[in-house]
């Protein structure tokens, strides 16, 4: 089954793709400097977000988490690609923020978090209109 | 829907007030384009959750606006900084990283907003009017401006809640819009014993459970009428807007949209019902402490940042007791001046009190180095120290927390929870 995602930020995404199991506040959940998982009732704590295609099922938290993504951003750890089920302000800010900088950012899409599971641990490849292409 | 910009909007976008605020603008349209949002809305204030550092990034987007030449165009508070410019406490950071958060919260200054360096913003004499349409950051901060105040802002993050500021509108979407600030979830804790409802431990724990329940859903509390005090209301926000995404919350009888749970829903029926059970709060408790060793290394206290009544609440509950182990009082400055005056800074200083002014202690580094245990009694502090300071938490009461720091072992009284 093809899976095609709604554009948020426009862009091209490659990489394995990590689906969190649970909502995620950037702030205090990830370390801006390294890209971990440190929120210590996280179950994804200690996995890296760097390079990744991250999903996420929801945003929780802080306010803040715009600030750790452009940090994430600025320091080159960022994930390659964001999904999300819906658009939000608060973590997209810091891609937003980052392009007015002119730094190099990730496309940002929406999928549900149903199907953001069945494509967790798939290395996969999303074109600028949102289709999916698992590689394997 | 496509985002239709004024005239005046476009000048501004071209750059005819500078290019700071030409970038401003940008991102504010980038911003409502993403969310939906037909038009930008005239904001009254702002509340700036972006001069905390986390890294250079951040600095360098602030001194961006500030070449830009970019000012705010309505009232702006500011958040927390890494920094306590006031002096009270220290933060272990190395020069260059200081003098880039130190960069960064001049910046914010430069750009004319006040330095008020507080998360309770609200208690610092910033309350806008109820229906008026605000810009704030900082999750606590705008749960309470929502619903304790009943101004309405979204969950501004961090650059948007300035760029707001510097061109005074904001994108017209979600809980700027009245239908969108409706009930859906009612929670009724009216099952639960009222010691319990009347007592402060109880708040941050209900929030705490709120928050899991609700994730970014609004819902209405029914049960409390007449019980919660506005520190309760605080705490109880910051600790939904931890564990949940919560923007919004009402409680009937209490907050100015929910005179009873009918107007809360706006007179639609309800999608769902929860009757809170002893076991559902419990459950909160638990997953607020992280550990079971009872060797206490420190306790902090002000997140969100005390008011004068919970300063004057611990000075009560210390009674002139020497602590073993510090008690870190996180507030703002506008508490501090008034302490200051009337002798309880020092009074609670040479028993063993470290205030913490301007910043607090899970956004910057001053608890000592090391995994050891944090008391606190606040969920936020809870919830976030694990994160961001390595320490393990024990959750407890403001008077647990007092006789933890004279003995530094454990003490917690579970009389309420049985």
């Amino acid at each position: 089954m093809a899976l095609k995602a709604d554009v948020l930020l426009e862009g091209q995404g490659e990489g394995e793709v990590l689906a969190l199991t649970h909502p995620i506040s950037f702030w205090g959940g990830v370390d801006p400097r390294t890209g971990l998982i440190i929120d210590a009732r996280h179950p994804e704590r200690g996995q890296s977000i760097a390079g990744k295609i991250l999903a996420m099922p929801a945003m929780i938290g802080s306010s803040s988490a715009a600030a750790v993504m452009l940090e994430l951003i600025h320091s080159g750890r960022s994930p390659t690609a964001l999904i999300m089920p819906a658009p939000d302000a608060i973590l997209l800010l810091g891609v937003i923020v980052a392009r007015e900088m002119g730094w190099a950012v990730p496309p940002a899409y929406a999928l549900s978090a149903a199907d953001q599971r069945t494509l967790h641990g798939k290395r996969v490849s999303i074109a600028s209109d949102g289709a999916i292409t698992v590689a394997g | 829907m496509t985002l239709t910009l004024t005239e005046h909007q476009l000048a501004i976008a071209n750059g005819t007030e500078g290019q700071g605020a030409a970038m401003a603008m940008r991102i504010v349209a980038d911003t409502a384009r993403l969310m939906g949002a037909p038009r930008l809305i005239p904001v009254a204030s702002a509340h700036i959750d972006g001069a905390l550092y986390h890294g250079d990034s951040g600095t360098l987007f602030a001194e961006k606006l500030v070449e830009g030449a970019a000012k705010v165009k309505v009232r702006s508070t500011l958040n927390v900084g890494a920094l306590d410019l006031v002096g009270c406490s220290k933060q272990r950071m190395p020069p260059a990283e200081r003098d880039m958060a130190k960069r960064m919260m001049m910046a914010y200054e430069a750009m004319g907003c006040e330095p008020s360096w507080t998360c309770s913003p609200y208690q610092a004499g910033h309350r806008p009017a109820l229906g008026s349409d605000v810009a704030w950051g900082e999750s606590n901060a705008v749960v309470f401006c929502n619903s304790v105040l009943g101004a309405r802002t979204n969950r501004y993050g961090d650059f948007l809640d300035i760029a707001c500021a510097i061109v005074g509108f904001a994108p017209d979407y979600g809980l700027h819009r009245v239908e969108n600030r409706r009930a859906r979830v009612v929670a009724d804790v009216s099952g639960l014993s009222e010691a319990l409802r009347r007592s402060d431990v109880f708040y941050p724990v209900l929030g705490t459970w709120f928050g899991l329940e609700m994730v970014n859903s609004i819902g209405v509390v029914d049960g409390l009428q007449g019980m919660p005090n506005e520190d309760n209301l605080k705490a109880f926000g910051a600790a939904a807007a931890s564990s949940g995404g919560v923007g919004l919350f009402h409680i009937a009888g209490v907050t100015p949209e929910a005179a009873d749970v009918a107007t809360a829903l706006q007179g639609k029926p309800a999608e769902k019902i929860i009757h809170v059970t002893a076991d559902m709060v419990l459950g909160a408790l638990k997953r607020l402490s992280t550990t079971t060793d009872e060797a206490i290394d420190a306790v902090a206290i002000g997140s969100p940042h005390l008011s004068i009544d919970e300063v004057e609440m611990l000075l009560h509950l210390i009674n002139g007791r020497k602590l073993e182990k510090t008690i870190y009082a996180c507030t703002g400055r506008h508490v501090i001046r008034q302490i200051e005056a009337n002798g309880q800074r020092s009074a609670l200083e040479k028993l063993g009190v470290t205030f913490v002014a301007d910043t607090c202690v899970v956004v910057t580094p001053i608890l000592p180095e090391g995994n050891g245990v944090l008391m606190t009694n606040s969920g936020k502090f809870a919830h976030y120290a694990p994160g961001n300071t390595g320490y393990a938490v024990q959750y407890g009461s403001l008077k647990d927390c007092v006789e933890s720091a004279i003995t530094g072992r454990l003490t917690r009284d579970q009389a309420l929870w049985r």
